[in-house]
């Protein structure tokens, strides 16, 4: 028995990888999570429009966090700030009376504690929520749900495609055959992104027929983000096989990128209810832009301007992720540099200039 | 298709791993229409070379000369091969990535087939051919295209003997059609079919030359005895023992032997590190 445990222990030593993670990541993700994991909402964004605007904004609860105040703007442009989420909860004033009280359906948390606030107190108006009207878990969490799957197709899937090559050895075989680095890799993800536009357009039916997940806004501003957001996942899929000698370690690194993106995006946890360092983290996720993009096009309808933001930074991390990834790829492709840039067909020959710095 | 090149390979070639020195100072040629076998044991650094002369390894110093990737032919120490898919599909992929057209594809692979005897076999998962069949498949797919430069990495090593023989008959067979090929391979008597042959020991030339140009070069005597001999570097030949006299004579009990390529490799590499005798 002792030699089976020493013989394991030694193994285990020498996977630092697997060591690592066994004994610092349970005590990171405590400390991120630790903070992350609250369903309570403090503060709640608000506008306040209408003529009594200023006087209504002054008595609100201390909750209602006002962003902005404009009594020159009504009802519809109180509806568009929380369809933009520009806010959670739009007062609406008039010239006497109850001013109305909208609340985005959308943003579940903060929707459920000012609901539950104003309900219990007389003299308040009652609120009306809009975009999910009934406040339904179901329409809140399948629209990012779909992103999680699209990370496990994109990212697990992917890095264990690219791996199989390297561990089988084929790999190496590419290297040598009159391809681009970019044609393999192109050739490579193609089968993974067709299969993964499938999954998307199978699992949005699925939500809508089955879970009644509203889907107001535009198909074609869904399908952009999604696409956008695939070849984040795509990417990430990528860098780490370029960082994985074999299956097993391909797939631990995709659950340590899985997991924060799955309790910081704001899937689970609300954004703001996070600490402001580890909501910071959760800017970083790509989910965390797909969860807001998802939820303002399905649930909310937001119109292309309204997403601006998430399409934006998923652009900018599908630059910088695919980047990486093409760069490390084409080095573990072609570290003699050669054949991967230059047409296959022109080089007749290729007399290497002896280089100073060693092979890999 | 035309071969346009009859002199590949490497000069001065040094290979480094970070601080490891893997190759150091080779200098090798590959000519058309020949074998050229890349012989040594474990670590000698056979493997580092064919990955120079292919491109996937970045030379530490000097110069390789070697064809267009679409005229080079490439066999790793791995499978070489796409176990999930059929050998029919691993045969059309690399026809396609060498860019043959689909009638250039279909006579290929027909030929091909008959040729490594896969062809009752092309429906099968390339994963659940046998050691040697897989080795053909490899060998068939690198010549798909019928490349200038054909380089095997050890297609033999693990191969049943016929297998092996099959495997040489299909690679002379290239040789023959024109293309310089360069196998590296642990078996000497592989080996002394090649027309040229490099003996690396430890990164470095050890031997150098034509079969008969290395048996030539090997100073001393050979003998060969029941007994192992005092005094002198021996070996074990199968049941007997075999020895090398640096000053030509023949110790008591032991005759002397035709010099074959495996006894010009001991005796190379006992010249070179006297304390490596069996």
């Amino acid at each position: 028995m002792w030699a089976m445990a020493m013989k394991e222990f030694r193994q285990m030593r020498r996977d630092r990888r697997t060591l690592a993670m066994m004994i610092l990541l349970p005590v990171v993700l405590l400390i991120v999570f630790g903070y992350a994991a609250s369903f309570d909402v403090d503060r709640v964004r608000t506008v306040v429009v209408g003529p009594r605007a200023e006087q209504v904004a002054a008595a609100l609860p201390g909750r209602l966090d006002v962003v902005r105040v404009a009594p020159g703007e009504g009802r519809q442009a109180a509806v568009e700030a929380l369809r933009d989420a520009d806010a959670a909860v739009a007062v609406v004033t008039g010239d006497a009376g109850q001013p109305q009280v909208l609340v985005d359906g959308a943003d579940l948390f903060s929707a459920r504690a000012v609901v539950t606030e104003l309900r219990g107190r007389p003299g308040l108006p009652t609120p009306e929520v809009l975009f999910n009207p009934g406040l339904e878990t179901s329409a809140i969490m399948v629209p990012g749900l779909m992103g999680v799957v699209l990370v496990f197709v994109g990212t697990i899937a992917t890095a264990l495609g690219v791996v199989r090559e390297r561990q089988s050895g084929t790999l190496e075989q590419l290297a040598v055959m009159p391809f681009r680095a970019r044609d393999v890799l192109a050739g490579k993800l193609l089968p993974y992104l067709g299969v993964a536009v499938v999954d998307l357009a199978v699992i949005v039916a699925v939500g809508v027929l089955l879970f009644d997940v509203p889907f107001n806004g535009s198909p074609l501003v869904f399908a952009l983000g999604a696409v956008e957001f695939l070849f984040v996942t795509v990417g990430i899929g990528v860098l780490i096989s370029t960082v994985s000698e074999t299956q097993g370690q391909a797939i631990q690194l995709a659950i340590m990128t899985m997991l924060p993106q799955i309790l910081l995006s704001g899937l689970i946890f609300p954004l703001q209810a996070m600490a402001p360092a580890v909501r910071w983290i959760g800017y970083l996720l790509p989910l965390t832009w797909f969860v807001q993009l998802a939820r303002g096009v399905m649930v909310r309808g937001a119109p292309l301007e309204a997403v601006l933001l998430p399409l934006g930074m998923l652009a900018v991390l599908g630059a910088v992720v695919f980047g990486l990834s093409i760069a490390r790829f084409r080095r573990d492709l072609a570290p003699a540099g050669r054949h991967r840039d230059a047409d296959p067909d022109a080089a007749d020959q290729a007399e290497e200039a002896p280089s100073r710095a060693g092979a890999r | 298709m035309s071969r346009s090149h009859d002199g590949w390979g490497c000069r001065g070639l040094g290979v480094r791993y970070g601080a490891t020195v893997a190759l150091e100072d080779v200098t090798f040629e590959a000519r058309a229409g020949a074998v050229a076998a890349v012989v040594g044991g474990d670590g000698a650094g056979k493997t580092s070379l064919l990955r120079a002369l292919a491109g996937t390894v970045r030379p530490a110093a000097g110069t390789v000369r070697r064809p267009a990737a679409r005229r080079l032919g490439y066999v790793s120490a791995g499978p070489g091969v796409w176990t999930d898919l059929t050998v029919d599909e691993n045969l059309s992929f690399a026809g396609r990535a060498y860019g043959l057209t689909a009638d250039e594809l279909d006579r290929r692979v027909g030929w091909l087939l008959e040729r490594t005897g896969l062809a009752q076999a092309r429906d099968r998962l390339a994963g659940r051919l046998s050691g040697g069949m897989r080795q053909k498949l490899a060998l068939a797919m690198a010549v798909a295209h019928e490349p200038d430069l054909l380089i095997l990495d050890e297609p033999t090593t693990g191969v049943d003997p016929v297998s092996r023989a099959e495997l040489w008959r299909l690679l002379a067979s290239s040789a023959a059609d024109g293309a310089a090929v360069v196998v590296a391979t642990t078996y000497l008597d592989e080996a002394e079919r090649a027309a040229t042959v490099l003996l690396l020991d430890r990164g470095r030339t050890l031997l150098a030359g034509t079969p008969d140009e290395v048996l030539a070069a090997t100073p001393g005597l050979v003998v060969e005895g029941a007994a192992r001999p005092e005094g002198i570097p021996s070996w074990r030949r199968g049941a007997r023992w075999r020895a090398w006299s640096p000053d030509g004579s023949a110790p008591p009990g032991t005759s002397p032997v035709t010099l074959d390529l495996e006894d010009a490799a001991i005796v190379a590499q006992l010249r070179e590190d006297p304390g490596r005798a069996a």
